[in-house]
């Protein structure tokens, strides 16, 4: 058995996701390669080799990586795929665009956001927004499997293991990188982040995210928001908690003007303490929260960042 | 130019499914039924591209059971041209949904393949990719904008961190995010209109495709259940209970 990750990183670093999959591959039992491709990200592979537990690190370091494109990425893993009996990514937006194309090619199925290791052929995942636990068993020759990474716990460093260079597969030629916007924030990244404060619809509009920006300064914490916040404009789809966006599970939640729809939930409900504040005292959002708050929001955010 | 758009009817996405106490699954009977919210934005895309000139053509496709009929009646009330039903009562995972369509795709040869992002019922985010791959086509998944220019196509993709915009090759594959488009609700004149719309109902065999499921569910389980919460009475409350009580701040 030997598993090879796909880490995801921004060339220097790698992105969090990455150390919380590789606790999965571990589970799974055999040899740990992690493949690194990017475009002058030898110091993304670097930081690969420090983490506890794996075996060995290839670099994949040409320009057609550079921006992780789907058809470049899925060439590249098959062209090491036979030597592996399993392939994982971060179930993220850069692991569940590629490893499908990867699994169809091999002509195996794919088992996707998996929640748990049972064994190397056994996996759980949640379906029906985390409404149900699904252990689903593949007898497939090779396990192409996304890791939600929310339900792992990050490998840490410790480790130093050898790297070695990947000859890169030429470009697909059939897409082409144009350019991004990038939200900018000096916060953490929503699924990295020990504390999380979230808007619903009960913001109101977007202008009013400012008092839950400043609370979360306050608590150093990500700002996110519910798909009905994003879906009514207030702020941009990247901030989305739920079954469709982000999964999450900080040490702190706080869900401010948020109802509780399923599909939120989803998204949020293995945080490990939750605070609901919503002046319906009805709201379904009180059902998962360890403290819940009966007031306007706009009277007791305020009072909560001034009094931390 | 013409595009396959393809509608799963799941679970209606605001029903609370209840896992069946022998484990074997989720009960599904007696459940209100409704078109998959991502595929609708995919159907909606469609007939906007076919308004604004751009499309000829509108063919929707489900894989499933004799009701999945009504989701294409559905789909072609909002204003698809034509439906394929392909009928098998087995659970259809994404490999088999990718190899039936690209099945279709061979026969139909349109320019473009609209669905769905993610069906609510599996959350396996997995077809759209699959079938970009079997037909060694580019993609462009979780889109929030898509133009026709020339013989490319341009999308904006939504990426973890904010947006993404890629040029691809046509023919492509695209799979629909939230903020693509508003789908319209169905008129009752429309509905009369699409019962009249052409409705070709193969099987899987005919296509010579293998849908066999290829994982295996062994159990299906409730997530465990959160300890029942307290209620504060004001903000400071609140803070002395998450400072002494929680200890996470």
């Amino acid at each position: 058995m030997a598993t090879l990750l796909v880490a995801e990183h921004d060339g220097k670093q790698l992105k969090p996701g990455t150390a919380n999959a590789l606790t999965a591959a571990l589970k799974i039992g055999g040899d740990v390669t992690v493949l690194v491709a990017g475009h002058l990200c030898a110091e993304a592979g670097q930081a690969a080799a420090k983490l506890t537990g794996v075996k060995q690190v290839l670099v994949a370091d040409a320009p057609q990586y550079a921006a992780s494109l789907a058809e470049n990425m899925a060439a590249l893993v098959l062209s090491v795929a036979d030597q592996y009996s399993h392939i994982l990514a971060p179930a993220t937006g850069f692991g569940k665009n590629f490893m499908p194309r990867v699994a169809a090619k091999l002509d195996v199925a794919q088992l996707s956001d998996i929640s748990d290791v049972e064994s190397a052929d056994t996996f759980i995942r949640p379906i029906y927004a985390g409404n149900a636990l699904a252990t689903v068993q593949s007898k497939d020759r090779i396990k192409v499997v996304t890791v939600r990474i929310s339900a792992f716990d990050a490998t840490a460093e410790g480790g130093s293991a050898p790297v070695e260079a990947l000859a890169a597969v030429p470009d697909s030629g059939l897409s082409e990188f144009v350019g991004n916007e990038l939200t900018k924030s000096a916060r953490p990244e929503l699924t990295a982040a020990r504390i999380i404060v979230s808007g619903g619809r009960g913001m109101g509009n977007g202008e009013n995210f400012k008092i839950l920006e400043a609370l979360a300064d306050k608590l150093g914490a990500a700002v996110g928001a519910s798909r009905a916040a994003v879906d009514s404009g207030f702020v941009p789809n990247d901030y989305q908690v739920g079954q469709t966006g982000k999964i999450v599970a900080p040490e702190l939640y706080i869900a401010v003007g948020i109802s509780g729809a399923i599909q939120h939930l989803a998204g949020m409900k293995d945080s490990k303490v939750i605070v609901a504040i919503n002046k319906d005292a009805e709201a379904p959002i009180f059902s998962v929260a360890n403290y819940w708050l009966v007031e306007d929001l706009f009277k007791a955010v305020p009072e909560l960042t001034a009094a931390l | 130019m013409k595009v396959l758009v393809t509608v799963k009817r799941v679970v209606d996405p605001y029903v609370k499914v209840r896992v069946k106490s022998d484990g074997s699954g989720v009960d599904t009977a007696n459940v209100k039924m409704t078109m998959n919210p991502f595929c609708e934005i995919a159907v909606e895309q469609a007939i906007r591209m076919k308004e604004a000139g751009v499309v000829t053509e509108i063919v929707v496709v489900s894989i499933g059971a004799p009701q999945c009929q009504e989701t294409l009646r559905t789909a072609l009330a909002m204003g698809a041209d034509r439906g394929i039903l392909v009928e098998t009562d087995v659970e259809v995972q994404p490999l088999a949904v990718a190899k039936v369509m690209k099945a279709l795709v061979d026969k139909e040869q349109p320019k473009l393949v609209i669905m769905g992002k993610q069906a609510i019922d599996d959350d396996a985010n997995q077809s759209g990719q699959m079938l970009a791959a079997l037909l060694d086509w580019p993609q462009a998944a979780f889109v929030s904008a898509l133009a026709v220019n020339g013989d490319s196509l341009d999308v904006t993709r939504e990426i973890d961190g904010g947006l993404e915009k890629l040029k691809l090759k046509l023919p492509a594959v695209a799979t629909t995010d939230l903020r693509l488009n508003e789908p319209r609700y169905v008129t009752l004149p429309n509905i009369m209109k699409a019962k009249k719309k052409p409705l070709e109902n193969i099987k899987p065999d005919a296509l010579g495709v293998d849908v066999a499921p290829r994982l295996t569910t062994l159990k299906v389980a409730e997530p465990a259940k959160r300890s029942a919460g307290v209620k504060v009475a004001d903000v400071a409350e609140l803070v002395a209970k998450l400072k002494t009580e929680a200890r996470v701040i």
